[in-house]
């Protein structure tokens, strides 16, 4: 008896549909199992990690809040996957943009006018293309593997950060805790609505949303990098030139995510600090493949992954649950997503030994 | 200097090791046609193992022991995943990576900032006593010499026996493997497996030798660098040593660098590891040798027809 794999001729719209939401029940069920054996009511751990976050109000701004970023950055990073190009590097240019972005906000410190937030996000998107560019350059000139140019770029970009806040940029009034100023009206993103948070980051990441929608669906070049992930060969024979591809891919996905980088510091952290990522550049891949790699689904995942990340942060206080919790929790959910999607493209059935 | 000349060699020695025995376990697994970007999480695991197994038993022999199959487990799951579920190999790895990194947390929560005693050293009468080098090469903990029997052990089995050249066929054309009957899809799990026993062993050599002490997040990317040293490597062993040696001592200078205070900032010496990685990178497809050396069937996942 052996285990074979057999191809499937087509993919059902039902089962494309349901093989992420399957894999997330799954994972919660694996997850309620641990929390169990750590000696925790699994029920009330999904009260705190689901539940919660979506029936309070003020819950569900933070759970919008924190999507944000992860939809612009997943969205990006569809480029690239669909094409497949590995930039696992998004973290790295997501801190770059913050760090540009809060460069010209510190830069204009005390100014006012309406010239800043703009010129913050032309700059933190130019800083997340441009630390993009690097790794594409580096394999389409040189051949060198994307994978780990972009991931060395996240430690480089990670300490460059830190250097900035505890030297240069440190704030002179700050105590000498290592963050800069808070920035000044200008270079903050104000509350859409009268005592509420959600600014207007959260729009800008639906636009991009329903612009990639557009791209995929209606244009030659949402075809041409689809087509050159699904058949490299093809899709050169057909003229769609391979190196510009991996060029545009990762400067899209590096100024989506610089783009996120700036909405981040300008909206949620009104300066600049160590850590502000917050590993959202790494869970915006895993974003990217629960929402099957399409514009629709990042959307719909980065609002269940930033629940999850809300309740994560409240699990800590009420149920003395550590946040390794929720990072083994991201990779387990991410093996469930990749093992049904192998699920999908293939049938398992057990073949007896011809003797 | 010339009595701290043999103390820096032997950090440089301390440095590399763990490098070394991860980038040996991935060079096998590359070999045979697998990518796994799981190294740096199977080795934070195994160091996180390790430490905890060895403060409860008392016992860093059981503690070397635990991490190396802590890594084994963890890559038992990559390779069910992309060997036998042919998944993607670039985000199954991450995955692994991920969760690697939350599970070694929880696993290491309780044991933060514990010491831990040093293993003895084995220490070789006579041969201790030349000059210079002796003193590193011959008062070793018992880990470093293990690296050196792999050293050997890896080129060997790779170059010079039969399930050398099979694994090696294997990775470089896995549809003519297939072909000639060869069992691809176990040998490509065997492979992965022994990638994740050695990236579990390099994560209990640092945080049971190395620092000594575990912290979280601690392997710091070394499991990255080792993959970068198998794509320095090329295919030939001797290279990888060579690489990590190289290593060793990059992070050494840039340790002595920061406290000799020598005016640059210290971030950027903390990055140098990195950047040195991309420049290596470079410099080796500068030199002529773009795409040379990786298994032909690196990364693809293979799905035999019945």
């Amino acid at each position: 008896m052996r285990l074979v794999l057999v191809s499937r001729r087509r993919i059902s719209r039902q089962r494309q549909f349901a093989t992420p939401v399957v894999a997330l029940l799954v994972a919660l069920a694996i997850g309620g199992l641990i929390v169990w054996l750590m000696g925790r009511s699994p029920w009330r751990a999904l009260q705190v990690f689901v539940i919660e976050p979506l029936t309070d109000p003020w819950a569900l701004q933070e759970v919008l809040l924190k999507a944000t970023p992860l939809m612009l950055i997943s969205i990006g990073l569809l480029f690239c996957f669909r094409a497949s190009r590995w930039n696992i590097g998004a973290e790295g240019q997501f801190l770059l943009g913050g760090i540009c972005g809060g460069g010209i906000a510190i830069l204009t410190h005390g100014m006012s006018g309406f010239w800043i937030m703009p010129l913050m996000m032309i700059a933190g998107m130019l800083g997340g293309l441009a630390y993009a560019a690097i790794p594409a350059v580096l394999r389409t000139r040189f051949g060198i593997s994307e994978i780990l140019t972009s991931l060395m770029l996240v430690y480089v970009a990670d300490l460059l950060l830190d250097y900035l806040v505890r030297g240069p940029w440190r704030d002179p009034k700050g105590f000498n805790f290592p963050q800069s100023v808070s920035f000044s009206d200008a270079a903050v993103l104000h509350p859409l609505f009268e005592g509420g948070r959600l600014h207007l980051g959260l729009v800008l990441a639906l636009v991009v949303a329903a612009i990639a929608f557009v791209l995929f669906r209606r244009t030659l070049f949402g075809y041409a990098v689809a087509a050159s992930g699904d058949a490299p060969r093809a899709a050169n024979f057909a003229g769609f030139n391979e190196a510009r591809i991996t060029v545009l891919v990762f400067l899209i996905s590096g100024a989506l995510a610089g783009l996120a980088g700036v909405v981040e510091v300008a909206g949620q952290v009104q300066q600049l600090r160590p850590g502000f990522g917050q590993g959202l550049g790494f869970t915006a891949i895993i974003v990217a493949f629960l929402g099957r790699l399409t514009p629709v689904g990042a959307t719909l995942s980065s609002v269940v992954i930033a629940v999850l990340l809300i309740g994560a942060e409240s699990a800590q206080v009420s149920l003395k649950l550590p946040y390794d919790l929720t990072r083994f929790f991201m990779g387990l959910l991410l093996t469930c997503v990749l093992v049904g999607e192998s699920l999908d493209r293939y049938s398992l059935e057990i073949q007896r030994e011809r003797t | 200097m010339i009595d701290t000349l043999p103390l820096i060699l032997g950090t440089i020695l301390t440095a590399a090791t763990p490098l070394l025995i991860a980038a040996l376990g991935e060079h096998v697994t590359e070999r045979a046609g697998v990518l796994n970007l799981g190294v740096e999480g199977m080795m934070i695991v195994g160091a996180a193992s390790a430490f905890a197994v060895a403060v409860l038993t008392d016992s860093s022999v059981l503690g070397i022991a635990a991490g190396a199959l802590a890594g084994l487990a963890v890559s038992a799951v990559f390779g069910v995943l992309v060997v036998y579920l042919a998944a993607n190999q670039v985000a199954t790895g991450l995955a692994m990576t991920i969760l690697g990194l939350g599970l070694s947390g929880l696993i290491g929560q309780n044991f933060v900032g514990q010491p831990r005693a040093p293993i003895p050293p084995i220490e070789f009468p006579l041969l201790k006593e030349i000059p210079v080098l002796g003193k590193a090469l011959f008062t070793g903990d018992p880990v470093f010499y293990l690296s050196l029997i792999l050293i050997g052990l890896v080129g060997y089995g790779l170059n010079s026996t039969r399930f050398g050249l099979l694994l090696r066929a294997v990775g470089e054309n896995h549809t003519s493997a297939h072909a000639l009957g060869l069992p691809v899809r176990r040998i490509r799990f065997i492979a992965v497996l022994f990638g994740g026993l050695l990236a579990g062993l390099a994560g209990a050599y640092l945080s049971l030798i190395y620092t000594r002490f575990w912290s979280p997040g601690m392997s710091a990317g070394r499991g990255w660098i080792a993959l970068a040293l198998v794509v320095f490597a090329a295919g030939h062993v001797w290279r990888l040593v060579l690489g990590a040696y190289l290593f060793g001592g990059i992070t050494v200078a840039q340790l002595h660098a920061q406290a000799g205070a020598i005016g640059l900032p210290s971030q950027l010496l903390s990055a140098l590891p990195y950047l040195m990685t991309i420049a290596v990178l470079l410099l080796l497809s500068i030199s002529g040798r773009r795409g040379s050396g990786a298994a032909g069937s690196l990364g693809q996942p293979f799905v035999p027809e019945r």
